[in-house]
């Protein structure tokens, strides 16, 4: 297999089979928790669930001092690396191109050398987010092989695309085969692991914020 | 045409004045990225290089290799210094045909055997050895017996570097490129669809020079392949502010924005075309507002189409993702089922524990 030819599996055949993985995966997960179900509530509504779920999932998402004391490290690696993500996958201009292909939707980039250094802090921020999982006791003791495995996963795309937008080593065609391939499997991997949380964590943290909202507790 | 003359001797009885030269040879030296002080090494050499014996084949080409390099300026210092190689045979180019022609190829790599650089444009085919021949012998064997005595064999265009164009799917003739054949002789890869005429000279100065050149390894000269189109591309400030152009109309091309969104191969592609350019320094394919088509690199008829940028994929992939949320919510449903199904089952097996069964175990 030529290089050109590792690039066309990439991009076509294997991007397919990983976009049904993760298409089929995600809805399935998501549609097994929904369905599932609750039994009705029967008690007397003191509030709005609605607003207690929407309310869960703003206040949740911001940190208050307590945890920021407890967890700085956790906190502070979180945000940035989640941050970074955001911009090196949403706003850099050949991702926004792949995005406009397959689902016809885009918007302006960040200029180049911004979404460079962002990948380089993002880098950072995960393996201070892995050397403290590794040095801290309770994380360590808490961690299992899929907190390292996904962890891998989410570092793999980030260094790749740095390795392939500077174009070291390796002949350009092949690194961006590499790159797109650590994604596919990232893609293939998300929706039965702990990545699930993208989709999951706005499903949980409404439920709080419902049950609470629902009896009148302000959550 | 004599053929122990010096290359020097040779220029002066042209006309061509030693400023003339000189100058050609500095400019050699700034393309081939070499000191200043290389200039009088590279006169030095060039003066006393004897013409050396070049033979050249041509294989499966549409001869734009030779085109491309006969239609640079005629009156240029470099035409000159290739008139002042022996060209001994040239199907092409040569005025003699036929058992002449050929008489003219064997008597040159006789007199020359060990000594002289065979060129070679075009891919050899391998399904069958009829598919292409020159006067009743196949490409193949006149390749295998030409570049057995050759010092060097410099392969012009990316057909003869890697295939090119008839090596793209379904290759039908298995047309394969020189270095897939031949394995014990130096070979210098100078592709491009076609090559830039100064790439094809600038290499010839440096073998008759310094011998082979530093090659990258894809066995180019690193001097004239060492940096891709995108980095010495002058739209890359575009690029890295994130201004594309769209279209081939619309305000970004008009403003000459990056075209990476249409399909530009720049950062993937190694040539010198965004520096030397073409035309005598006129203009390159970016430069008159054309993605880049990465025509020195391999496969590059295959590479996924000229107009779609290389990160994007080639499936119909909204189509996928239909077609996978439809099979996704079908199987979700049905799991969704089962797991109530289980649910109820389990609800109904649930028997109530009243005191009386509790004072029974106890």
């Amino acid at each position: 297999m030529t290089e050109t030819e590792f690039l066309l599996w990439v991009r076509g055949p294997a991007f397919q089979i990983a976009t049904v993985i993760f298409v089929v995966g995600s809805i399935v997960r998501i549609l097994e928790i929904m369905i599932l179900g609750r039994k009705p509530n029967l008690a007397e509504a003191r509030g709005s669930a609605v607003a207690g779920g929407l309310r869960t999932i703003i206040t949740r998402s911001w940190p208050d001092r307590g945890t920021f004391k407890r967890s700085a490290v956790t906190l502070v690696s979180g945000y940035v690396f989640h941050a970074g993500l955001f911009v090196t996958i949403l706003l850099f201009a050949p991702h926004i191109l792949v995005i406009d292909e397959v689902l016809g939707i885009s918007w302006p980039a960040l200029p180049t050398p911004l979404v460079d250094a962002t990948t380089v802090i993002t880098i950072i921020a995960l393996v201070v987010v892995l050397l403290h999982r590794i040095k801290d006791p309770v994380l360590r003791f808490l961690s299992r092989f899929q907190d390292y495995f996904v962890w891998f996963l989410t570092i793999l795309p980030v260094i790749t695309g740095y390795v392939a937008f500077h174009r070291i080593g390796l002949p350009p065609p092949t690194l961006i085969a590499i790159h797109i391939l650590s994604v596919e499997l990232l893609m293939i991997a998300f929706p039965f692991t702990k990545l699930a949380h993208a989709f999951t964590l706005f499903i949980s943290r409404w439920y709080n914020g419902a049950i609470a909202g629902y009896r009148g507790v302000n959550s | 045409m004599k053929t122990d003359q010096t290359l020097g001797e040779r220029l002066r009885q042209q006309g061509i004045s030693r400023r003339g030269f000189l100058k050609f040879c500095a400019a050699t030296a700034s393309l081939l990225a070499l000191p200043p002080g290389m200039v009088p090494v590279i006169a030095a050499a060039l003066e006393k290089a004897r013409r050396p014996s070049v033979i050249w084949l041509s294989f499966q080409e549409c001869t734009g290799c030779t085109e491309s390099l006969t239609r640079s300026d005629a009156a240029s210092v470099e035409d000159l210094i290739f008139n002042t190689i022996s060209l001994d045979y040239h199907h092409t180019l040569q005025a003699a045909s036929g058992t002449g022609a050929e008489d003219a190829r064997e008597s040159a790599m006789k007199e020359n055997w060990g000594k002289y650089v065979l060129v070679v444009d075009g891919s050899i085919p391998t399904a069958n050895p009829g598919y292409s021949t020159i006067a009743g012998i196949s490409n193949v064997d006149m390749l295998m017996e030409a570049a057995a005595g050759a010092a060097a064999i410099v392969a012009i265009g990316s057909c003869a570097s890697f295939g090119g164009i008839p090596h793209a799917r379904p290759n039908p003739t298995g047309a394969v490129s020189v270095s897939d054949l031949i394995k014990d002789k130096p070979i210098i890869n100078v592709s491009g669809c076609p090559p830039i005429p100064v790439v094809i000279t600038g290499v010839l100065t440096h073998f008759l020079t310094f011998g082979i050149p530093e090659l990258d390894e894809l066995h180019r000269p690193k001097a004239f392949y060492g940096k891709s189109i995108h980095d010495r591309c002058y739209r890359r400030p575009f690029y890295d502010k994130g201004l594309f152009a769209e279209s081939f109309d619309d305000e970004g091309a008009k403003k000459g924005w990056c075209l990476y969104k249409l399909g530009c191969k720049g950062p993937t592609t190694y040539n010198a075309c965004a520096t030397t350019k073409w035309n005598q320094g006129t203009s390159f394919p970016i430069q008159s507002g054309h993605p880049c088509l990465g025509c020195s690199e391999p496969d590059f008829w295959d590479a996924g189409g000229f107009y779609h940028a290389l990160s994007i994929p080639t499936g119909d992939t909204a189509q996928t993702v239909l077609y996978g949320a439809a099979a996704g919510v079908g199987a979700g449903v049905a799991l969704g089922a089962l797991y109530r199904a289980g649910k109820a089952h389990a609800v109904h097996q649930h028997e109530k524990v009243t005191i009386n069964d509790l004072e029974k175990g106890g």
